[in-house]
């Protein structure tokens, strides 16, 4: 009893690693973590937000920047804040890692993505 | 979404919070000198004017030798601190290349031999050598008179640093691998002390470098309004322009120098 006690318990432990490393690496954005994925649809519809984010944020840095005007609702902090996705382990992950949701569609339409080259690929907090 | 039910119980938090904020931002320190809550008001949503002019008083007296709290508060704040040295730079290079929002000077008058310790940033000229060599018109003064930089539109030239006489900007020569929300930074631009451009716009009311200076050596405020802290010690003090033979009216000016 006891024997067989411990051995369950050893088979329970090797095959929670296993299930753990089957679905989801550390560092891999899970499905349904990002806000985003809880909404109905983002601050547009998202047909016109697929075709138009960028002429929406292209306008808004130039009024941040200059105008200083911050409350809106096109911020590319606002983007990177709701659909940056988090992996098994709950830590962001970076929204222009490979499949996630920037990275995912730009690779796919062959539009490079100069944004993150100096803006915060996941929510700082600050 | 919240559900129905929830409403009532939200809303009567929410109210209580709204209260004990409205209460938290006028307490009273002492008589004449009031607290505002930082955290309270909502980002701006009309753009800034030129009602207001922001600007700096530095009294050097109070300023500690060898003390870089400032300092170290302005890279925190900015995230200066997450920069790494570029692999293969030697410390020396790194400690001279690498960008600060403020550097600590030391002056000594020759004649007597008195040291003085001061901050140096960018100075917020009304009439900013750095706008006037820049290019693409990535250097701007905003209308509330805080120089800064538009890094969507600068190609890194440089002229802007050859031009300050503060020697207060800084370049990004690597890329940056872990960035900060409030202050996008990437290789090939310029930057300067923006007087936490961050905190005017979401409605706070002083400087990271004020906040961390526990002499008090740091005044920020509207230099347009005479009844600021900031315009109130203007009046009281002898201060001064660091060169101000340029005529470049700066609006960081210093006590003691």
């Amino acid at each position: 009893m006891k024997v067989n006690f411990g051995f369950s318990v050893l088979l329970a432990v090797c095959l929670g690693l296993l299930a753990g490393l089957g679905a989801v690496h550390a560092g891999e954005g899970v499905e349904g973590t990002a806000r985003a994925d809880g909404l109905d649809t983002c601050v547009a519809p998202t047909a016109y937000m697929r075709r138009n984010h960028f002429e929406l944020i292209k306008h808004q840095r130039d009024i941040t920047v200059h105008e200083g005007i911050r409350k809106t609702d096109y911020s590319l902090a606002g983007c990177v804040d709701c659909h940056v996705r988090k992996d098994a382990r709950g830590n962001h992950v970076a929204v222009n890692t490979q499949g996630e949701f920037c990275a995912g569609c730009h690779e796919y339409a062959g539009a490079s993505l100069d944004c993150f080259t100096c803006h915060a690929t996941k929510p700082t907090g600050n | 979404m919240s559900q129905p039910t929830e409403q009532p119980t939200d809303k009567r938090r929410r109210e209580f919070l709204a209260g004990a904020g409205g209460v938290a931002a006028a307490t009273v320190v002492a008589p004449g000198v009031f607290l505002q809550a930082v955290a309270n008001a909502a980002p701006r949503d009309t753009a800034v004017t030129d009602d207001v002019r922001y600007g700096m008083l530095i009294d050097t007296t109070k300023c500690a030798d060898g003390c870089s709290d400032c300092v170290s508060a302005c890279d925190k704040e900015n995230g200066l601190d997450l920069l790494v040295k570029p692999e293969g730079a030697s410390d020396e290079l790194w400690e001279m290349q690498r960008p600060r929002w403020i550097r600590t000077v030391k002056l000594r008058n020759n004649l007597t031999g008195r040291v003085t310790s001061l901050p140096m940033m960018c100075q917020h000229c009304e009439n900013p050598p750095c706008v006037d060599v820049c290019p693409t018109g990535a250097s701007f003064r905003r209308a509330d008179g805080i120089v800064m930089v538009d890094r969507h539109t600068c190609i890194g030239c440089r002229y802007c640093m050859m031009a300050c006489p503060y020697n207060a900007r800084s370049f990004i020569h690597e890329n940056v691998e872990s960035k900060s929300t409030v202050a996008p930074r990437g290789k090939g631009c310029v930057e300067s002390c923006n007087l936490c451009v961050q905190r005017r716009d979401n409605g706070g009311t002083t400087t990271a470098c004020q906040d961390a200076c526990e002499q008090g050596a740091i005044v920020f405020g509207d230099l347009k309004d005479p009844n600021s802290a900031v315009s109130q010690a203007m009046a009281q003090y002898p201060t001064v322009e660091i060169r101000a033979d340029l005529r470049l009216n700066t609006g960081v000016r210093y006590t003691d120098v």
